[in-house]
Parts: C-alpha cells; structure tokens; sequence
C-alpha cells in the first residue's frame, strides 16, 4: 500500500505517494518543478539546496535549516517545508535586498539557500544577529565566487534595519515573511501528524538523520524501502532519570548541545561543536544516528564514549543496555541485531568537579570529518587524577575508549609528567591506518597532541604546551 | 552599478540550464566512464544497459558519425574512448533514457575488460619515459651559465605544487534538441560557446552554421568550463541526434570531478644566485607539469608559467625551462590563473630560501629585486607603467608593514605554542591571451524603438559581473540609464568566432566591441539630430543623462524622440563592431614578444597564527592593494578581488587533491576536497585600489581583475612558513603546497617525529623538558 506523506510546500498542501526515501531535492526539482533549490553536492557540504522545516512548536512552528539532499520525503509528515520561492515577496526580502546591496551574489547558483538559511537564522526567537549568529547561518554554504565578506557583511545591514525583530512573528508583522505564515499553524494541526501512526517508521533500512546514510546509500534508499526514525517522536527527548541523563537516540546534535541539562555536564560544548558539522547537519543528524553509523570518527559518539555512556537497545517491548566500550566490534560491527534499535543513550551524571574537553583536528576547521577526534573526562582530587576516561577516533577500526591512557592517568600527581607517559601508553592502545584523512603516522602525532591539548586547555596553570619540548634554545 | 542577475539570484528566479522548463520527450543521458587508468578496451558489455527498461540507447565511439576528436590544441582526445583508455573516468559510453535514474542504472550496468597497463601518475616520471605533450618551452634573458661566478650566494631546491578542483557550485550540464534540416541547439554552461559549436559539428560531421549554442549563465566556471564544459555538449549532442529526442546531460559532483581535470599539479627544480644583499643575480627553473592524459590546454598553460615564473621580480639572468608531461590522470586544464600561480610560487620559494640563508625578513629580498619600469621580462617585453613597487609601496605604508612585523616578533617572543607569521605577495599578470589570435571579440547592438537596448557579445556571463560590465559600458557609451540595457544570452548564431571567456580578458575584448558598436549607433543618431537641428558640427552634439545637448545646453530632444527619429528618417538602428587588442605579438621560435596589451600588478600582506600543538593554523588577515586603472564597477571588481583570494587561500591550504597509485581520485567528493568556508576566511580583509592609475587600454581606463588576486593566496604559504620558522627554526622545511594541518604538523615536529609516534611499550620516565 503506498504510504501517503502530507505536508506544506510553502503555501499550500502536498499529499503525496513518493517514496518515503525519495529526497526532498529531487521531489522539489523533479515534482514540484521548485528550480530555485539548486543540487551542488548531493551530500550536505555545499548547502545550496538548503530549505526550512517547520514544525509545530506549542502555539507556534519552529523552523530549521535542512539540507534537502539528505532529506528523505517521509520526514515531512504534519511539517512545514519552505523553499526560497515560499519566502519571496513582491518586493525583495531585507534578506535579498542585502546580498544585492553588499554585491554577494556573483554566479548565484549557492544564493538561494544563503537566503533560506540567512532568513532561517532570522526566524529563530530572539535570535542575535551578530557576527557569530551570521557565521552559524553561513557555516553550510559553500560559496566559490566571493570569499564571503560580502556575505558576512549583509548580517550588519540586517542588524541595522531589523535590530530585535526576529521570530517568526515579528518577521510577518514586519513584511520580512509572506503572510500566509501566519496561518501555517493551523493548517498543520489540519495535517495528519506524524504520531498519528503513520507507517513511515517501518523499513527495511531505518532513517535516522540519514546525514551519512545518503552520501553512502542515496541511490537505494531513494527507491523505497527505508523507515524514517524522524517520525517517532517517542525517540526524542532528554531528561534526568536516576543518575544519568536520558537521552532519545533521534535527539539531534543541535538539541543536544543547547539542553541545559547537558551543558552541565559539559559546559564547554557550544564551543565544541562549532567544530562538529554545519548548522544544517546538526539540525538533522542525531546522536544514534552518529553511533549506529559506527564510523570509527563520529564526533559525539567519541564524545559520548569518554563520558561513558550507556546504550539501551530495544526491540519491542524488550529493553537491553549495553555499555557503549564493548559495543563497537569491529569495524561497522556492532552489539546490535538487526531488528533492535538504539533508542536511548543514558549519560552517567559525573561527579562534581569532573571537566570534559573535546578536540578535533581535520583539514578544514568547521564542517570537516575529523582526522583524529579526542574527548577526554577527567577529575582531580588533591592534585591526584581521581577518574579519567579517554577516546579517540579515526585511530582504529572502532571509535576508540582508551582504557589503558585512561589507567595511566587515575592516581597519578596531575602533571605533565603522568601527561607524558599517558600519551605513550596511548601510542600502544591505538592502531591507525593511513587513508585519505591522514597518514597513520600523522594519527598517531594528533592523539598525542590532542590529548596535550586538552590537559592544556582544562588545567592550564599546571600544564604547558612547552612541558612537552626540549627545553634547549631552538637551533639556528 | 550593482550586479544585474543578483536580484533574480536572490530570489531564486535565475534558471541555469537544467531549470528550463522539461521539454516534451526529453531524455536524460548519464556516462560511463573507464574503471582503469591505462591500459587497451578489450570488451565493452552493453546488453544488460541497452535492454533495461526505459533505457533508450547506449551509445559508444562507433555512434559518433563524424570525427571521434575534441582536442583543442593537440588532436590527442576522443569524445568517447576508442581502443585504449589514458584515465579512469575517461568518457566509454553515453547511456540515454526516460529519467536520470534509470539512465544511471543503465551505467551501473556496464561493465568493461580492460588489459591495464601501469599508470602514470607523476609528471617527473612521465618526463623520463619521454611522455611529453607538445614541445618542451625554454624562456631565457641574459646568461644564466656565466652568471652564477659572481655571484655571492647559490641555493638549489625543488617545489611541490599540488592541482585544484574548480568546485563551480553548478556541476557540467547540457540539453540538446535536433532541429529541422539537420541542424542542432544546445543550452549549456560553457565558458567557450565556439569550441562545443566546433566539436560538435566535427562529431556530427556538420557546418558550423548548423550548431547553434545558446549560453545564458554559468554557475562558476573559473576554467573549468573553459575547454572541458565541451564534451558534454557533444555527448548531449550525439545522443538527441541519435535519439530525435531533446537530451539533458547533468552530472553529478562525483562524476564531474572524477571525469573532469583540473588546475596542473607542478614538480619543480629551482636554482637562485644572488649577491650580499639579495639581489637577484641568476634565477633557473624546471617546470615538470602534470598535463594529464590528454593535452587539452596545457600546452597554453605551460607557457603561462614560464610567462610569470620571475612574477614581480626583475632577474637579468633568467633561464625557465617547461614540459607538459603525459600521465594517466584526468587531462588537466584552464584554472584562474592558468600557470601562472605554479610559476610564480616557484620563485617566492626560492626567495624565501634566500632570506632563510641571508637571515633577512622575506619581504626585504622581495622588495630589492621589484620591477620597474623599463626591466625587461625573460620573453623580451617591457615594463611599462609598473606599479609593483607602488602598489608594494602603498600596501606597505597604508597597512604598516613594519609594525606589523614587528608585533609578529613581539608576539613570537612571548609565546610559545602559538606563532603568528606574515608574509608579502606581489603579483603581476599579463592582460590578454598569449595565443595572440584569440585576442577578438565582436558584438552586435540593437536600438529599439522605443528606446530599450540590447547587446550581445562573444563574452559569457559565469557570475564575473561581464553583462553587468558590458550593459554599463554600453549605458555609458550611448549616455543612457543602465537599465534600458539587455545584455542578451551568449548565441553563435547572434555572435560568430567567439573567443572563450577567460584570460581575465572578457571585459577587455566584448567591452570594447560593445563601445565600438555603440559609438557606431551613437554618431549616426548625432547626425540624425544635428541634421533636424540644422547644426553642421555633429561633435558639438552630446547624449548625457539621456539628454541631447548642443555645445553643452539642453535641445529639447530625449533619447527616445532621437531614436524614433532615428527610425523614421530610415537610419540603421543596429550595428555589429570588433575589436581585437592592438600590438600584441609573440615569436613561439625565439621565445619574444610583446604577449600582454598591459600588466596588472598588486601586493597583499598576509597575517596567520598557527597553533603548533595542534598543527592547525588560522588566517587571521589579508591587505591587498591592486591596481585596477579606473575601476569600472568598483563592487563587481571587489567581489572578483575576494573571490580570487579565497580560491588562492584555499588551493595553498586545504584542497588537496589526492589520487591513488592506480591513478583513483581519492579525494573525489566535498567530503574528503574541502574549499574555503566562511570560518576560514579572515574577519579581516581589506582592499585599496591604486589611486590614480589609468589605463589607456582598458574600457574607460579599467583594468582586467578576473584572475590576477588569485595569486594573492600564494601569500599565504609563505606567512605560514613564516609561522613555523618561529617555532623551529629548519631550512628544510618543505616547499610543499597545498600545506595542510598534516603538513604543518609532521614538518615542525620533523627532528622527533621517530620518538613521538613510537608504539613501543613504555618502559622508562619520558624525558621531559619541566617537571
């Protein structure tokens, strides 16, 4: 029975018997004859076919910027979906009118989406438009012909004209959006929703925020067969539940990072993330996604891994945790039968004083997959390390806790010298290859330089960068 | 003037081919390409493709009905591989059907035997076996041999110079449709409309007149469009000829930038001689180009290098020698810059040797040996109107280069695990096609009644600003609103013999063919009015504002009554004009000539701060002072300064293309060949342009501005090195771009790389400078 998806294209209602894997791009290009989302990758880097998605929120609709190309057409049950043409009005948009202004728009074909994602970041209530907010909203485009000043410049010309006026709400009084966002909450309390049993959640292959499933798989998935996970909203959510954080494995990476629960734990983590993705990715990919993906150089799966998580399985009714250590096999080899899902991922609540850093390095800074990632969960006590726990990725097979560094570290005076033979002793945990990322040589350098980094930077009036060099004067 | 796309862009209203509305029955071809690098086609299995539902048609080089060849300078490259194959990727079949699914289906359903012979994947390698495209190039001035003696200093050293992926964000893509009476009309994104009119006419053995390519814009093209946006034409082209149906042809980004080549990776041998202070004595250079497997336009492109191997510098005794060397890789091609950036980062490095032995600051060599007027380039021009040491001079002042250096060393004093590094790029760059012919352009112009203009020219809009250009020179020329100007598709039949888009001479050529032809129009319209007003001298008559004036005060007439004049008194409303650069010629025997109409010349400054914990390094700003003459339209010239740095930015830093010994890409999606972001950019980017800098030969005195701030990037390079000096100190850090965070990294921790890698067990305390 073909499953029907219901949705808002910009004004006005779609149903339609797609594939649930078809993607939101070549619906919107191939079906709608929608031409002002363009395809520049097919793989979420360049950003140009960028669109929102807005889902009833409350009283109101929450919109995000998505990739299209990683989009499946399921996804859209009960949502909004709005392209640049659902955004243009009779006259140009303060957004518009500023690219032309700042001359930021050369060849064109990436300007469309800068528009959905500037407006994106506009959108969102109270939403600051400044120089970071402008860089956020810019961190997934690609543009080849300007080197982006201009582009960074129209978040002044916006800031000026717009000042506190973001909110979906404030944009429609002001013009800035169509008015027929005004009635979009209505029409989709209208709409099927997607815990109206849609049967979308079943397939073959399940669809968490597909970031990585459709640049490896999108030709197959595309043809039917795939469940998408986005519809369950029963895998979303994070609260706090005996000594641990509960956490939906379909919690996007974006939610994750702004849940004041989880910036207790870790307090520094917006700052991480900014290396983790493109504002677009973060809205889709999901912290399950990223360990059930099981590439050995998942960003929060390594992340997770050193705070050492545990993972609940379910399969029905069953419930099954796993510590998250042993459920790496091998590579892409997982504790998991093909009928379990990942549905939860419980985060032990650390003892007080316990600090986390995260280190990434990868060609590029921002929207890069990481060479050699690094996470690191450590407490002192009395000048002692009290707990430690380490991982890497890109260094194995598996996304890597280094049990042994970790050992190395516990009991020991915290100083550069326990630093030291701790990234030695994790030289022998780790088993790199060369490939297209980084010789295995180089992996090995970044483990040990970013486990330095991160002593470093969690305790720097006891631990220097020049602790780790020789101390004689450079040679000429 | 700002750009005059950029509000349908904004709105998403602009169409690129594939936006057009589907024609009726319009199939959709995808390409099989060779899964070999090398080696003889033993079998091509066809059947299960050719029988799959709504597959249309396969075809392959027995299809083609007239000539299976496309080189453009060498006539070494079939459309479709025939007998052996040179690159993996290499064009094998055209599969054509209902739907670009199923005809990617058809192409998974393809499969080939192949007897591979080992590849070649390495330009000095390829020279060795005697691989050479076209003949080797040797530029010289003075005498290099007898200039060594004397000299106070010698340093030999060699460069490493990775290619570039042009990433326009539109990938190649044609559509195609047969036209009554064996004629044919393509819509595609090409930078050279002529040459996919010439192909395929040679592949479907017909006239050119009976090839119409229509070319509305391009979603970047940057060189990459310039020769190898042809094949696709071509192959769109074969298959609506075979098939009576309209074609379309897109590929995706993985296909594109497997099948298609890219700027030239460089192995280069360098030798400089110099005396006490730095001064340039004797400078030698061996460019070993990586051409691919075909010639494509690398034989131009060499050239290029040895053009701009010396850059800035004035060197009395110079020696540049240059061969394209066959490998098994895709055919490398135009990319802004064309050559010129491999040459010229040949002698920053050596000069950066030169100061690393003489213990100077880089820009102190660089600055001694600028040219000036009246130096002589190796291939016998001279400098006229120099302004490297203006521009170098009024980039070092405005942006206090002391100073800034200064807080360098201030900073690198103080800290340890950071180091900030700075460097200076001049660039200078030579205006016009060196293939002298190529240096025309005409455009056709028509006035309508009703006051509206349109102009067509051989120039390809591809996001430049060039029909914003061209529609604000015609304005100005005629003395009327921009906005009465359309500048029309780019059209063979409207516009004959076109050059391509490229050589940053775009605005040069159609500019001044689109004046020549308004001027025409313009004079037969002040006779118009200087015969109704009875006034003899015609050039006391003046169109300002859309006003005609006589001897400066107003007469009444607009310019719509003088163009309705015009018509009725049965005056030719249209003209078509050409241009072609005066005095410019090349001697390919003795290597001399006067290649360039003019020179364009700037300076940058560029700042880093490299974190060598972590190898990473962040661009933290770039001061530019260019010339540009008069600038035309100062904010499209901007956006080509900003965007050519960041293309430079990123070709010395992070795209790194990477191919297999079995000549695979590796590097063949945005996943794994990243470009510039909008965190990589500096906050920091400043542009001047030169005051008072005219330029007789530009329209309105402009200056050409599409490829010359490319080499600003090379800048970049040597701030890092810079950087890592201050570090650890080592001559022998490689000159090896693009200098990734792995490369940084490894090389500054090259003297204990063995110890800190070691996966031996741990037995003893580590030796540890504190603690």
């Amino acid at each position: 029975m073909p499953t029907q998806t219901y949705f808002l294209l910009n004004d006005h209602e779609i149903g339609t018997a797609a594939a649930p894997g078809m993607l939101v791009l070549d619906f919107l290009r191939q079906r709608s004859r929608q031409t002002g989302t363009k395809e520049g990758c097919r793989e979420g880097d360049c950003g140009a076919c960028t669109v929102l998605v807005g889902e009833l929120d409350g009283d109101g609709v929450t919109y995000r910027p998505v990739t299209s190309c990683l989009l499946p057409v399921g996804e859209l049950q009960g949502k909004h979906l709005v392209t640049i043409e659902g955004l243009n009005t009779e006259s140009l948009t303060p957004v518009q009118q500023a690219i032309v202004d700042e001359g930021a728009s050369q060849c064109g074909f990436c300007t469309p989406g800068i528009v959905v994602s500037l407006t994106g970041l506009l959108m969102q209530d109270g939403a600051a438009i400044d120089d970071d907010g402008v860089k956020r909203a810019l961190s997934g485009h690609l543009c080849r012909c300007t080197g982006y000043r201009s582009l960074k410049a129209c978040g002044g010309i916006l800031r000026h004209q717009l000042g506190d006026g973001t909110g979906v709400g404030a944009l429609v009084e002001s013009g800035v959006l169509p008015d027929y966002f005004r009635d979009v909450p209505a029409l989709l309390r209208e709409l099927p929703q997607p815990d109206d049993g849609g049967a979308n959640g079943d397939g073959d292959t399940l669809i968490a925020g597909g970031t990585d499933l459709y640049v490896q798989r999108g030709d197959d998935l595309a043809e039917g067969g795939a469940g998408v996970l986005g519809l369950r909203a029963e895998l979303r959510g994070i609260q706090r539940q005996n000594g641990h954080l509960q956490v939906g494995a379909m919690t996007s990476f974006e939610d994750f990072a702004a849940h004041p629960e989880v910036l207790k734990i870790v307090p520094d983590l917006p700052e991480f993330m900014w290396l983790v993705a493109s504002w677009q990715i973060r809205n889709r990919a999901t912290l399950g996604g990223n360990i059930v993906n099981a590439s050995p150089i998942g960003d929060m799966t390594i992340l997770l891994l050193a705070l050492d998580s545990t993972l609940v399985l379910t399969r029905g009714k069953r419930r099954r945790e796993v510590p998250m250590r042993s459920f790496f096999r091998g590579y892409k080899q997982l504790d998991k039968q093909a009928d379990e899902i990942l549905a939860e991922i419980l985060i032990p609540l650390p003892a007080s004083g316990t600090r986390v850093r995260f280190e990434k390095v990868s060609k590029r800074k921002c929207l890069d997959i990481a060479t050699v990632n690094l996470a690191l969960s450590i407490r002192e006590q009395k000048g002692l390390v009290a707990d430690a726990h380490v991982a890497a990725g890109g260094v194995a097979p598996v996304p890597l806790k280094l049990d042994e560094t970790a050992t190395a570290l516990v009991g020991e005076p915290l100083s550069a010298v326990t630093v030291e033979r701790a990234v030695r002793v994790a030289q022998t945990e780790i088993s790199p290859i060369s490939d297209i990322r980084g010789s295995a040589d180089y992996k090995r350098m970044l483990v040990r330089q970013l486990l330095i980094a991160a002593f470093v930077e969690l305790f720097p009036d006891r631990i220097q960068a020049p602790d780790f060099y020789p101390t004689s004067a450079p040679e000429s | 003037m700002k750009h005059i796309d950029a509000a349908a862009h904004t709105r998403g209203e602009s169409q690129y081919v594939d936006d057009a509305p589907p024609l009726t029955d319009m199939l959709h071809a995808a390409v099989f390409g060779s899964p070999a690098a090398h080696g003889e086609i033993v079998a091509l299995h066809l059947d299960d493709a050719r029988t799959m539902s709504g597959v249309v048609a396969v075809l392959t080089a027995d299809d083609i009905p007239g000539e299976n060849q496309i080189g453009p300078i060498i006539q070494d490259e079939p459309l479709l591989a025939e007998g052996e194959v040179h690159f993996r990727g290499q064009p094998m079949a055209v599969v054509v059907a209902e739907s670009p699914e199923i005809a990617r289906k058809g192409v998974r359903a393809i499969t080939a035997e192949i007897a591979e012979k080992p590849p070649i994947t390495d330009p000095r390698r390829a020279y060795e076996l005697g691989e050479v495209i076209g003949k080797t190039r040797t530029f010289q001035l003075g005498d290099v041999d007898a200039a060594w003696e004397p000299c106070h200093l010698v340093l030999e050293g060699s460069c490493d110079v990775g290619g570039q992926e042009h990433v326009y964000l539109e990938t190649q893509r044609a559509r195609a449709t047969a036209l009554e009476g064996r004629a044919m009309r393509i819509h595609t994104s090409t930078q050279s409309p002529s040459a996919c009119q010439r192909m395929t006419a040679k592949i479907l053995e017909l006239p050119f007149h009976a090839v119409e390519i229509d070319v509305k814009r391009l979603g970047g093209g940057f060189g990459g469009k310039e020769d190898q946006a042809t094949p696709w034409a071509c192959m769109a082209a074969l298959a609506a000829w075979k098939t009576k149906r309209p074609v379309e042809l897109v590929l995706r980004r993985d296909e594109d930038v497997r099948m298609t080549g890219k700027r030239h990776p460089y192995q280069s041998d360098f030798k400089i001689g110099v005396d006490e202070d730095g001064k340039i004595l004797a400078f030698e250079a061996w460019h070993y180009q990586d051409a691919g497997a075909a010639a494509d336009l690398s034989p131009a492109v060499l050239e290029r290098t040895l053009f701009h191997g010396t850059n800035s510098y004035f060197v009395p005794n110079v020696r540049l020698f240059g061969a394209s060397c066959r490998t098994n890789l895709p055919p490398n091609t135009a990319f802004r810059g064309f050559g010129g950036p491999q040459g010229m980062f040949v002698i920053e490095s050596a000069i950066a040797k030169v100061a690393e032995a003489l213990d100077l600051p880089r820009e102190e060599v660089q600055r001694r040996n600028l040219l000036d007027d009246g130096d002589l380039f190796p291939y016998g021009q001279r400098v006229l109107e120099g302004r490297a040491i203006r521009t170098w001079d009024e980039a070092a002042e405005a942006f206090e280069l002391e100073q800034i250096r200064r807080r360098v060393e201030d900073f690198n004093r103080d800290h340890f695990a950071t180091k900030k590094g700075l460097a200076v790029m001049p660039i200078c760059f030579g205006i016009s096609f060196t293939n002298t012919p190529l240096n025309q352009a005409s455009a056709l112009v028509h006035v309508y009644t009703d006051g509206s203009v349109s102009v067509s020219t051989g120039g390809v809009e591809m996001g430049q600003g060039l029909i914003t250009n061209i529609a604000q020179i015609t304005a100005m020329t005629f003395g009327i609103a921009p906005e009465r100007i359309k500048v029309e598709s780019t059209n063979t039949t409207r516009v004959a013999n076109m050059s391509p888009s490229a050589a940053s001479a775009t605005t040069l050529l159609n500019g001044n063919a689109a004046m020549k032809a308004a001027e025409e129009i313009r004079e037969r319209l002040k006779a118009v009015v200087a015969a109704e007003l009875g006034v003899p001298a015609i050039e006391l008559v003046k169109i300002v504002d859309e006003k005609v004036l006589f001897n400066g005060h107003e007469t009444g007439w607009t310019w719509e009554r003088l163009v309705q004049q015009a018509y009725l008194s049965r005056e030719s409303l249209s003209a078509q004009a050409f241009f072609a650069t005066p005095n410019i010629w090349f001697d390919k025997d003795n290597e001399k000539g006067r290649p360039f109409a003019y020179h364009t010349f700037g300076t940058a400054l560029t700042e880093v701060t490299l974190d060598a914990v972590r190898g990473t390094y962040d661009v933290d700003a770039v001061k530019i002072v260019h010339d540009l003459g008069r600038p035309l339209n100062e904010k499209v010239d901007l956006g080509q300064i900003e965007g050519g740095l960041a293309q430079g930015l990123g070709w010395m830093t992070m795209e790194e293309l990477r191919y297999g010994d079995d000549g695979r890409i590796l590097s063949g999606a945005l996943a794994t060949y990243k470009v510039p972001d909008v965190y990589f950019m500096p906050d920091d980017l400043q542009v001047r342009f030169l005051e008072n800098a005219g330029n007789p030969l530009g329209p309105f005195h402009s200056k050409a501005v599409g490829e010359p701030p490319l080499m600003y990037g090379i800048g970049v390079f040597f701030a890092l090195r810079d950087a890592m000096q201050a570090f650890r100190r080592d001559p022998s850090y490689s000159f090896s771009a693009p200098l990734t965070p792995e490369k940084v990294l490894m090389e500054i921790h090259k003297d204990r790389l063995p110890e800190l890698v070691s996966s031996e067990a741990v037995e003893t305390e580590p030796a540890l400078a504190a603690k």
